[in-house]
């Protein structure tokens, strides 16, 4: 089962939660950090890594020496990063989205692929949890072709946690697209109601049944809970706003981990999902 | 000669646009003539990604061997100098006063872009 863990709003507690059932469950599941333009998750499993690889994508090589200068690969590419300028070919690499195109349409087959660095993904391990990470270079614009090679690290039929990046564009898209289950953290408050609102929106369209976390409960108003209510949407867990929850934060260590009476409640997660998965199995 | 400008109109009491990629109008001025015509450049100032980019493969098509504009970046800079067209940038005022001040002579080329990637 893959379980991508997401929200509208940023620092709502994805990375919290995420990091916490992993650890809760601590069994066999693989934890992948596809929040890539800043990924966090590692400040708290604390994994040894094992092995660092580059990742580049595909862009294309101009063969002038062939070029005929049609301008059909200029004209099939959307963002402008292949341009014919009289007899030369400008391509603007960090524009590409590696789709292809210029390539197919070439008729004297003067293109080629060559290489443009996306970023690293990091591999190692924390006890029994395998632990996959991307880092996007710095510079680099797109990340949803980097997620998506961050995600080739799932071991089909094993647990995988995603922590995913915030917002509701394609990287979160990337990173939710195709998973079982979508966990949503957000907090009770104006600015939480309103993105998780664009969140449950986005994953509808995607079909992905999905639970809730509610961070910092007990501060804010109840306007989440009835919308969650009236969307029918389950509330899997809710946190409380808690000093000694904070510092554990501040320090780079797990809830579970300094207040081991909550690995049940992080657990329960994961059961809910289970069971509520099943649910949706029966009524179809 | 032909030189193009970026325009908020399409007149020459119009004010230059001091934006290039994303400049409403864009002016190809025939020198000898005094006449211009006028590209609307409104379907490339709401592009995506690549305004820029787009724009100066125009201006290269209409056989300027000039532009004037405000801000020039560096891709559409790179474009507009591989097909041999020459920069002036900081450019701001009236069209015609500007075109005027090319044909006497008061206006520098640049050799390089003024502005950021998406600036």
């Amino acid at each position: 089962m893959i379980i991508s863990v997401a929200s509208g709003k940023g620092g709502t507690g994805k990375t919290t939660v995420s990091t916490n059932m992993a650890l809760a469950l601590g069994e066999k599941l693989t934890f992948l950090d596809c929040d890539v333009e800043e990924p966090n998750g590692h400040l708290f499993l604390k994994p040894k890594i094992e092995q660092v690889e580059r990742v580049s994508i595909a862009v294309p090589l101009v063969d002038e020496a062939k070029c005929t200068f049609c301008k059909k690969c200029s004209d099939i590419c959307r963002f402008n990063a292949i341009v014919v300028v009289g007899s030369s070919v400008l391509v603007f690499k960090d524009l590409c989205h590696s789709c292809g195109g210029c390539m197919v349409v070439c008729p004297e087959n003067a293109i080629s692929e060559t290489g443009r660095e996306l970023g690293t993904i990091e591999y190692g391990h924390r006890d029994a949890i395998r632990f996959v990470q991307g880092r996007l270079r710095i510079g680099e614009a797109m990340s949803p072709p980097m997620i998506k090679k961050v995600r080739e690290a799932t071991i089909p039929g094993e647990l995988t946690i995603i922590d995913a990046p915030p917002g509701t564009s394609c990287p979160v898209i990337a990173a939710m697209k195709g998973t079982d289950f979508v966990l949503m953290v957000t907090e009770p408050t104006p600015f939480g109601l309103h993105d998780l609102k664009l969140a449950v929106e986005a994953v509808k369209l995607l079909g992905i049944p999905a639970g809730l976390v509610i961070n910092r409960c007990d501060i804010g108003d109840r306007k989440v809970y009835e919308y969650a209510e009236k969307q029918n949407i389950p509330i899997l867990l809710e946190i409380p706003f808690d000093r000694k929850m904070a510092e554990a934060y501040s320090w780079g260590q797990c809830i579970v981990e300094v207040m081991p009476e909550w690995k049940d409640k992080f657990k329960g997660i994961y059961r809910d999902i289970e069971l509520h998965l099943e649910g949706l199995k029966e009524t179809v | 000669m032909k030189i193009a400008i970026t325009a908020k109109g399409t007149d020459w009491t119009s004010e230059v646009d001091p934006r290039f990629g994303r400049a409403a109008y864009i002016l190809i001025v025939d020198t000898d003539i005094m006449d211009f015509e006028v590209i609307n450049n409104s379907i490339n100032s709401n592009a995506f990604k690549g305004a820029g980019i787009q724009a100066a493969t125009t201006v290269c098509e209409t056989g300027a061997k000039v532009l004037l504009t405000g801000y020039c970046g560096p891709k559409a800079f790179e474009v507009i100098k591989t097909a041999g067209i020459n920069v002036v940038s900081d450019i701001e005022g009236r069209v015609k006063d500007v075109v005027d001040l090319f044909i006497s002579g008061k206006l520098t080329y640049t050799d390089s872009a003024n502005a950021f990637a998406h600036w």
